[in-house]
């Protein structure tokens, strides 16, 4: 009953979103067609606002959006006339899904592991050591860490192409630079909950029980200490997926990152609402998933 | 503490590593079956993501260097000296007073597709770029035709009133309305090219996903795949087919500059050839090599002065302004690409002119005019500002500019960095003292600097008006005579930048792109950096 009212909440939601951020687009100084040549007459202006309805009052433009939205068509992109949202989306979108979930996979496989390693070890060396690579990947932003393993493992060593987009190969820098900051990240939140849940009382209790160590340790204080990488791993998932800018723009990968920032500097109006919307949809619709998770991990959540 | 035991045993440093390293060799082992393209014969980086590739549509530098290979007009320039040559058309015959063309088509032409390419098809290109509906930013290349205008702008309904007209299969005479030097020239530009009704009705705007698209020109659509790369391959039903040098060309939109260069030092691109992918801080280095190419370009740097603000106003102050600017320091300390500095607006090498001179560095006759205007040593010369695009070369010009009036004139300018869309709304509605600018020459014609700033023309923006230069300008336009038309844009050209300097030209762009001329063949240097594809081949060892 209760994800049923949060799907129902979700509708609404959207659309008090597309209409911000249609608003918003709007109201930004400049439009899709000023360019530094002006055109050779005000008509041929006005033909262009005629042609994309800018020429209507910004009700009757977002009435029109959603009309065409109710029929799966997001319009034309205004910078990118050839093309269709739903163009740039189905190009881009699966691009970024395999570039956002392998880092996604790496982020979470190194940064789970390297949480519960130095959580298990607290005190030695390998945790010293393991926390410190983790509160580097935190703090290296990926503009100088992607340029830094072009510069190593592909001028300098050659072992990997140094940008583009088409085989495995290309795929593994730009993973590792996406990737790296979100695992040291859950690193970091895996070692604290595992620290936590190893003192809780009721591993005591359950070990008093008799429980073997082993399930102790996984059926137990294991569900315990993710639950905060659970509920940080919606969003960043949701940042993941759609792209990074940044690692898009430096390693001139074809995903929708470099258009969800581009759009809004081009006032490409239909753009920016459209892939604010699928950010948002993606965005509610991992949280929901982390809430369901939460009911499988911890058996202390109930929700009504 | 039994715990931690059985945790530190659980996952001993083997395991970490097992664990770590298998997603590294999952990726190893996928690569193995990865999809192979053909690589391309030659692979160019061509600076942005193309906007469209519709030639109606497009306005862009990196548009055009793709479209120039899909589609043809009737005549294309010269990959050398970038002046018109035949192209669809074989040959024409001007009237004596200018203002009747006559084409005759070549009789072997076929769209890639196999259709033949008849006067029909050029009438309907032409019309096409100047319906309303068509909504063409660049419609006005067109308007030299008789009705053109008009037909724009809905004030003529029937295309056949406009001056363009199929007199057989393979003839077209266009009427004009005034002697335009530059028709030539303006046939050749992709407004103007010849595209394919039979897609364009039948897909509208979605034309150019059709596949087989038909083209006019050397090269078909293989693949466009957004900000990813366009793929070329040779159209063997193009007239002149024989000639083409390369199978398939590769043209890749790369945003980052340092990316470009990667790519281009691994090999992976042959030639980069758009100046917004040219590293500045790299400039030194680059400059020196010996596959690094600068060339002139018909593109002038400038400032625009408002002179609806006050002292802007004042011709004195704005030539005072433009004496003060030592134009060598800024083209040696900061585009250290090999720019000339600029007295005039047109640049040199524009075919049918010459130049005036223009206002050269002279710091002492500066103070004068600025001490005439009324501002001895810039004394009360109220605080201005200066607007520019977020790119650091504007500003480090900016600075420099804000440096050298302070030194030289006694006043202070403060920077203003805007947002591209923001920057130009601020020169539209006048809301700015001084702009930073630039223009990049459509055609090899002064028209296309010089008709800029007639009174209310769309891209003045220095809201300066001179019934005297519009007067210059249109006696220009209607003069049959080249000399004497050359004479009358001179003395137009010299109010603009002598009189009363509403603009101060800095210095002219240079085309800068590099590949390795012992690899590759076929791109020259031309004063409208323009490189037709099918002459490019990489040259076997």
């Amino acid at each position: 009953m209760y994800f049923v009212k949060r799907i129902a909440l979700a509708i609404p939601l959207l659309l008090v979103i597309s209409a911000l951020a249609f608003v918003l687009v709007h109201l930004a100084p400049g439009g899709p067609f000023d360019r530094e040549r002006a055109p050779a007459s005000p008509e041929i202006e006005r033909n262009l606002n005629a042609k994309y309805h800018l020429d209507e009052p910004i009700w009757k433009q977002y009435g029109r959006y959603l009309g065409d939205l109710a029929h799966g068509d997001f319009g034309v992109s205004l910078k990118y006339r050839n093309h269709t949202v739903n163009d740039i989306i189905a190009q881009g979108l699966p691009v970024s899904l395999t570039l956002g979930g392998l880092a996604f996979c790496f982020a979470m496989g190194i940064g789970l592991t390297t949480g519960f390693f130095t959580a298990a070890r607290r005190g030695g060396w390998e945790d010293y050591v393991g926390s410190f690579l983790s509160v580097l990947a935190v703090c290296v932003p990926g503009f100088v860490l992607a340029p830094l393993l072009i510069l190593i493992f592909a001028v300098k060593l050659k072992w990997l192409p140094v940008a583009l987009w088409g085989s495995p190969w290309h795929m593994i820098l730009p993973v590792l630079a996406l990737g790296l900051y979100f695992g040291g990240k859950v690193a970091r939140l895996t070692r604290e909950g595992m620290l936590q849940a190893m003192q809780a009382e009721f591993i005591t209790a359950a070990r008093a029980k008799g429980l073997g160590e082993n399930g102790l340790l996984w059926r137990h204080a294991f569900r315990i200490a993710v639950l905060p990488v659970a509920s940080y791993s919606g969003p960043m998932l949701a940042d993941l997926l759609t792209g990074s800018f940044i690692i898009e723009n430096i390693f001139q990968i074809p995903g929708i990152g470099v258009f969800l920032v581009n759009s809004s500097l081009n006032r490409d109006y239909t753009v920016v609402v459209g892939l604010s919307l699928l950010y948002a949809v993606l965005l509610v619709g991992l949280n929901l998933a982390v809430d369901f998770a939460y009911r499988w991990l911890d058996p202390r959540v109930k929700y009504e | 503490m039994i715990l931690y035991e059985r945790a530190r045993r659980f996952f001993s440093r083997a395991r970490f590593f097992i664990l770590a390293g298998g997603g590294t060799a999952m990726c190893a082992w996928l690569a193995g079956c990865a999809p192979h393209e053909k690589p391309a014969d030659i692979t160019i980086i061509n600076g942005s993501e193309p906007e469209s590739l519709d030639p109606a549509i497009i306005t862009g530098q990196p548009e055009f260097r793709i479209v120039i290979g899909l589609f043809e007009g009737l005549t294309r320039l010269d990959p050398k000296s970038a002046r018109p040559i035949p192209g669809l058309a074989e040959n024409w015959e001007v009237s004596a007073d200018g203002l009747i063309y006559t084409f005759h088509l070549r009789t072997n032409l076929v769209w890639s597709t196999g259709e033949p390419i008849t006067a029909d098809d050029v009438v309907y290109s032409w019309v096409r770029a100047l319906n309303p509906a068509t909504a063409s930013d660049y419609a006005g290349q067109l308007f030299y035709l008789r009705n053109a205008e008009e037909f724009n702008s809905g004030k003529l309904k029937d295309p056949a009133g406009v001056g363009v007209h199929a007199l057989d299969q393979f003839t077209v005479r266009a009427e004009l309305n005034h002697p335009t030097a530059f028709f030539l020239d303006l046939c050749a530009f992709p407004t103007l090219y010849v595209v394919p009704r039979q897609a364009i009705e039948k897909y509208g705007d979605r034309w150019l996903m059709a596949r087989p698209l038909p083209s006019s020109g050397p090269y078909e659509l293989a693949d466009w795949r957004l900000n990813d790369k366009v793929r070329l391959k040779k159209n063997p039903r193009y007239w002149d087919a024989a000639k083409t040098q390369s199978e398939i060309i590769d043209l890749l939109p790369i945003g980052s500059p340092a990316t470009a260069l990667n790519l281009y030092q691994s090999g992976q691109a042959d030639i980069v050839w758009d100046k917004n992918v040219i590293p500045v801080e790299l400039l030194d280095v680059l400059l020196k090599r010996p596959d690094f190419h600068a060339f002139n370009f018909l593109a002038t740097y400038f400032i625009r002065c408002n002179v609806t603000h006050k002292p802007f106003d004042d011709p004195r102050v704005r030539r005072a302004l433009a004496l003060a600017i030592d134009k060598e320091r800024i083209v040696k300390k900061i585009t250290k690409a090999g720019e000339q500095t600029a007295a005039h607006l047109v640049p040199d090498g524009t075919a049918n002119y010459l130049s005036p001179d223009g206002l050269d560095y002279n710091p002492e006759l500066a103070r004068r005019l600025l001490a005439e205007a009324g501002y001895p040593d810039g004394k009360g010369f109220p605080r201005f500002s200066f607007i520019f695009d977020a790119m650091k070369i504007h500003e480090n010009i900016a600075v420099e500019l804000q440096q050298m009036w302070h030194e030289t004139l006694g006043i202070d300018m403060e920077l203003r960095q805007l947002e591209w869309k923001v920057y130009l709304g601020a020169m539209d509605r006048l809301d700015y003292d001084l702009a930073r600018s630039s223009w990049i020459g459509d055609y090899n014609d002064p028209q296309t600097f010089l008709g800029m700033f007639l009174s209310g023309d769309g891209n003045n923006r220095t809201g300066w008006k001179d019934p005297a230069y519009d007067g210059l300008i249109k006696a220009a336009n209607n003069e049959p005579d080249l000399q004497k038309r050359a004479q009358l844009f001179r003395q137009a050209e010299s109010r603009l930048i002598q009189d009363e300097s509403p603009v101060i030209p800095l210095f002219y762009y240079v085309g800068i792109n590099y590949f390795d001329t012992n690899r590759i063949e076929g791109v020259f240097e031309n004063i409208l950096d323009d490189h037709p594809l099918q002459c490019i081949r990489k040259i076997k060892p």
